[in-house]
């Protein structure tokens, strides 16, 4: 999610190909270096739930997308 | 880009990630309801860009305000995004953004009777809306 934008696709590629991954990897890092949270999307069924992730290696591999938004402060 | 655009397509990010339940309630009343984790004893109102409401999910008890905002560099997320953005840190960083934001008694920025009458909307929508998960 990026401010006066809405989403943003960042990167994408299939995990299971080496050259995609690094490029997912990297991609997911620089998000976290800028101070973003991550959340990947789970459907449990037919009911969706969304799980905190800080690290690559958290991501399902079958996860469809990693959603980034920006870190909460108080108001 | 438009601020219609870039909201559809924070609604159509919504339907991607969140529940099909707060989507549609986020839809048709404008904010949805979170519950913390404290098994279902209470639960937050969430509005776009406004203070997250917690209340008892038993009594509909008001307890508190959590003013928070997220880094938005001059220009806001889109509503739905901002609501989307509340949703997920509650459900996965509820200690840390309850932890981060400023507490306040309830009436401080959301007039009470205000959030009163939406929980009883969104009582009534649920009753009506069964069967949406």
């Amino acid at each position: 999610m990026k401010a006066g934008e809405g989403d943003v696709l960042l990167a994408e590629g299939d995990p299971e190909v080496a050259e995609d991954e690094r490029r997912l990897v990297d991609e997911f890092r620089r998000q976290l270096d800028l101070g973003m949270w991550a959340a990947v999307p789970i459907a449990d069924g037919a009911r969706r739930e969304a799980e905190v992730v800080r690290d690559f290696s958290e991501v399902p591999r079958d996860a469809e997308r990693v959603v980034f938004y920006p870190p909460a402060a108080g108001g | 880009m438009s601020v219609d655009t870039s909201e559809l397509r924070a609604r159509e990010l919504m339907r991607a990630v969140a529940p099909a339940r707060e989507c549609a309630m986020y839809a048709e009343l404008g904010f949805v309801s979170v519950e913390g984790r404290s098994g279902g004893r209470y639960a937050y109102l969430i509005y776009p860009h406004r203070p997250l409401l917690a209340y008892e999910t038993g009594s509909g008890r008001l307890l508190s305000e959590y003013c928070v905002r997220f880094r938005d560099e001059g220009d806001r997320l889109p509503d739905a995004d901002d609501v989307l953005a509340r949703w997920l840190a509650i459900r996965g960083r509820e200690r840390e953004l309850i932890a981060t934001a400023n507490v306040n008694r309830p009436g401080h920025q959301i007039d009470p009777d205000h959030a009163r009458r939406d929980l009883r909307r969104m009582r009534e929508w649920i009753a009506r809306n069964s069967d949406v998960d």
